[in-house]
């Protein structure tokens, strides 16, 4: 069996930051700041491998046993269900799930909301948990603009300063969970490349402590 | 009658290994050649793996099913006899569809169960099968056991409504304490009880590892019969080939409305998820009516495609 021990990180400034602390803590892979066009690096001497992925196919990777462990952030966790182990909150990439609208939005609820999201099932869960019928319209980006069209009434997304919101005339107007990235591990790897996990988990949190 | 084993593949020849384990230990076979209703799926739905079942209608109107699992249809079809041990294995194809896909697939499964008077030596033997059959099938091989009795006993310990216990548990499976930490503090939980859900599922490894703390975690909550349990069904692997391929680990949870006590899942090495899951399954038994008690597990043989042994 392959004993390198295979990390998928998120592409994108998130990923690079979670790269730094793994090798703070014992798995440097220098090849992989060189700004290649490359998505696999391996350092066969510290034991490890890396992949960029998609920060969305970050759990089907580890799900699947592709990687053994991973970064990802707590809405993917939510959105895909995936079945692995979740053994760290990481305290990086902090942002939260909200509901946002058109300013002075007022909810009639003699109609049926309409919500645009690229997370649906995290809306849909949302929504029943506090007895909302909604409609549901799945979008893979430029979410903001739904409201503006009159696509939608409100949206769910991720707000991380808020910034984009404002310069679309929209607010938040409910919480529905914070967000930070976790760090992912596959529930057959884990049995099996327990002690090299275990490692990183421990150098992991005592960083995040400090 | 000639016949050459090189026309085996390697699935069957899997399947035949473990029939003749099986029946070494006096396992009777049971061959599932007829149709349930649908009924009786439906109404234990949330059992089987996946909640679709093909159905059709048969030539008296009745809605009929091809099987999506065995266990029930055993339960069913064997008489209650809490007095005695009945002991069966079954090798037959189920219907299930895989997690995200939207198709049915015909699935090898071969599994056994044990009916009526389950005391600690039959879960030891039903373990050390489970073990076995792993041997079977990879060089490289885990089975981690978990005991819901003390599991559900400090969760329902918890001050708080049903679904908060419900998201705790879900924390377990994924071996998440930083969310037991979070849900006890969102929902105003004693401190206390945190520590003790994250210290019980910080506790996974080698029985010489846990069992130490285990006991002494148990104790301490009045759990001493429960631990005790453990500690004598796991013993039959002590100063065997076996004891440095179990751990105990409470992250391994079932649906606790059909499995009560010892339950336990294997993997083996290339394998992104279990390959064997088992456990006492009691709390079915009694929905369906049977003053029996039981254990059993199933072997899932499409995940093996590819595995060298």
């Amino acid at each position: 069996m392959d004993k390198l021990l295979n990390v998928a990180l998120p592409k994108g400034r998130l990923g690079e930051n979670v790269y730094k602390i793994f090798e703070t803590a014992g798995f440097p892979c220098p090849s992989i700041l060189e700004g290649s066009r490359k998505l696999i690096f391996e350092n066969r001497e510290a034991g490890v491998r890396y992949f960029w992925a998609k920060p969305s196919d970050v759990a089907i990777y580890v799900e699947r046993g592709a990687a053994d462990i991973g970064v990802a952030g707590k809405d993917i966790l939510l959105e895909y269900e995936p079945d692995v182990y979740e053994l760290l909150d990481l305290d990086m990439g902090k942002c939260r799930m909200a509901v946002a609208a058109p300013k002075n939005f007022k909810d009639d609820s003699r109609y049926t909301l309409k919500v645009a999201t690229k997370f649906s099932r995290i809306a849909a869960d949302y929504y029943a948990s506090i007895g909302r019928d909604i409609d549901i319209i799945h979008l893979n980006g430029s979410i903001e603009i739904a409201p503006i069209l009159g696509l939608s009434d409100v949206i769910v997304d991720i707000v991380e300063t808020g910034t984009t919101l404002r310069e679309n005339d929209l607010e938040v107007i409910e919480t529905i969970v914070p967000i930070s990235a976790r760090l992912i591990a596959n529930k057959s790897s884990f049995k099996f490349k327990q002690e090299q996990i275990e490692k990183i988990v421990r150098e992991m949190s005592g960083h995040r402590k400090q | 009658m000639k016949f050459n084993l090189d026309v085996l593949d390697e699935s069957e020849k899997i399947m035949f290994a473990l029939r003749t384990l099986y029946s070494s230990k006096g396992y009777e076979r049971y061959r599932m050649s007829k149709f349930e209703e649908y009924d009786l799926y439906s109404r234990n739905k949330d059992f089987l793996v996946s909640d679709s079942v093909i159905t059709f209608t048969d030539m008296n109107g009745r809605l009929m099913a091809l099987k999506p699992d065995v266990t029930l249809s055993l339960i069913k079809n064997n008489k209650d006899h809490p007095e005695s041990l009945k002991k069966l294995y079954y090798n037959e194809n189920v219907y299930r569809v895989a997690k995200g896909s939207n198709s049915f697939r015909e699935i090898m499964q071969a599994g056994l169960e044990c009916f009526g008077s389950v005391d600690s030596d039959c879960i030891s033997e039903v373990l050390m099968l489970a073990v076995q059959s792993l041997e079977t099938v990879s060089e490289e091989y885990i089975l981690e056991i978990s005991d819901l009795q003390i599991l559900s006993a400090l969760i329902e310990a918890v001050p708080a409504p049903a679904e908060v216990k419900q998201q705790l548990l879900k924390c377990f499976s994924e071996k998440n304490r930083h969310g037991i930490r979070q849900i006890c503090s969102d929902n105003g939980i004693c401190r206390e009880y945190a520590e003790r859900l994250q210290t019980l599922i910080s506790l996974y490894g080698p029985p010489g590892k846990v069992l130490e703390k285990l006991t002494a975690l148990c104790l301490e909550q009045g759990l001493e019969a429960e631990v005790k349990r453990l500690v004598d069904v796991i013993r039959v692997f002590r100063d065997t080939a076996y004891q440095d391929r179990i751990i105990i680990d409470f992250s391994a949870v079932s649906d606790m409305n059909y499995y009560n006590g010892i339950i336990f899942r294997g993997f083996i090495a290339g394998v992104p998820d279990s390959v064997l899951s088992g456990g006492q399954y009691d709390k079915l038994m009694q929905k369906l009516g049977r003053r029996s008690k039981a254990i059993g597990f199933a072997v899932y043989l499409d995940k093996l495609q590819g595995i060298k042994r």
